[in-house]
């Protein structure tokens, strides 16, 4: 291991933070982002924050599907199983 | 409600159990329609094609052999007949320009929040986040603020956000449904996520987020 491991900058830190989540960063980037983590204030906040967007996305629910293509999927499903 | 496993449904379909088949549209119509959106001129075009992909799953549903889940192998004919479609109306496909060329290259953070090349730490927070009210996160305004930040999305980005996020997709999932690379999913997602994350902190700390003159 190099004696001069390069520190990740905070903005560069900012764009890994998806890819960490992930599991996908290599695993010298993942040790770098840590160690950054931990002595970064600042970036432990805007991680935080990250995973709050996510937690607060997760509680949004989509729309239904609209009753009449509904209705008309059924349709297509009770000639599919006519024809069968 | 609890769901049914693929392998319920499947048989249930089979035999013709009209339940098993309301079920698997009220858990996908939506998303399938969206997603054909993506590809396709109009919605009528997007209902078409959705038409198209339920019978398609009908006709092959004895063929099918659970190697993937029923969602993905759902997901890859309707995308696949989406493509087709769009292609043959001339439309441009969504996920071509994968890149950002149409978005040009887009920090995750306003470069005016960090310091510049020539300061003691380069890149270093110059305007550092501040810590959101936990109080507020999920409240119903902040909710309304997340939602409207994904609806002024770019729509590759907005889909993404929409599957991995508010439907719990996994990024494998994702891809094999999308017919895009991981690396291309996780763009997307990282820009949607921190664009949506922008919308919050500007709507916490006006001040902060409104911070270049």
């Amino acid at each position: 291991m190099s004696l001069f491991v390069r520190e990740i900058p905070c903005q560069e830190l900012v764009e890994l933070v998806t890819a960490y989540f992930d599991g996908s960063l290599s695993r010298s980037e993942r040790r770098r982002f840590r160690a950054h983590i931990r002595g970064c204030d600042h970036c432990t906040t805007y991680v935080e924050q990250m995973r709050e967007v996510i937690e607060a996305t997760g509680t949004l629910t989509e729309e239904d599907i609209d009753p009449v293509a509904r209705e008309e999927l059924m349709e297509a499903f009770r000639g599919w199983k006519a024809g069968r | 409600m609890t769901e049914s496993s693929d392998k319920d449904l499947v048989e249930r379909l089979r035999a013709g159990d009209e339940a098993a088949f309301a079920e698997l549209i009220d858990r996908y119509g939506a998303m399938m329609l969206r997603v054909a959106q993506m590809y396709v001129r109009d919605r009528a075009t997007a209902e078409e094609v959705v038409q198209e992909t339920w019978l398609a799953v009908l006709n092959g549903i004895d063929r099918f052999e659970g190697r993937s889940s029923l969602k993905t192998w759902l997901f890859r004919i309707l995308t696949n007949r989406a493509k087709t479609r769009g292609e043959r109306e001339g439309r441009m496909v969504p996920f071509s320009s994968l890149a950002g060329a149409d978005e040009g290259d887009q920090p995750a953070v306003d470069p005016d929040r960090f310091l510049g090349p020539d300061s003691r730490a380069p890149g270093a927070w110059a305007a550092p986040p501040r810590a959101w009210p936990q109080d507020k996160l999920l409240e119903r305004e902040t909710l309304g603020v997340i939602r409207m930040a994904i609806e002024e999305l770019p729509e590759a980005q907005r889909e993404v956000i929409r599957l991995r996020d508010i439907e719990g997709w996994t990024p494998m999932e994702v891809t094999d449904a999308l017919e895009i690379t991981d690396g291309n999913q996780r763009v997307l997602l990282h820009r949607a996520r921190s664009k949506v994350r922008a919308a919050l902190e500007m709507y916490f700390d006006p001040d902060l987020a409104g911070g270049a003159p």
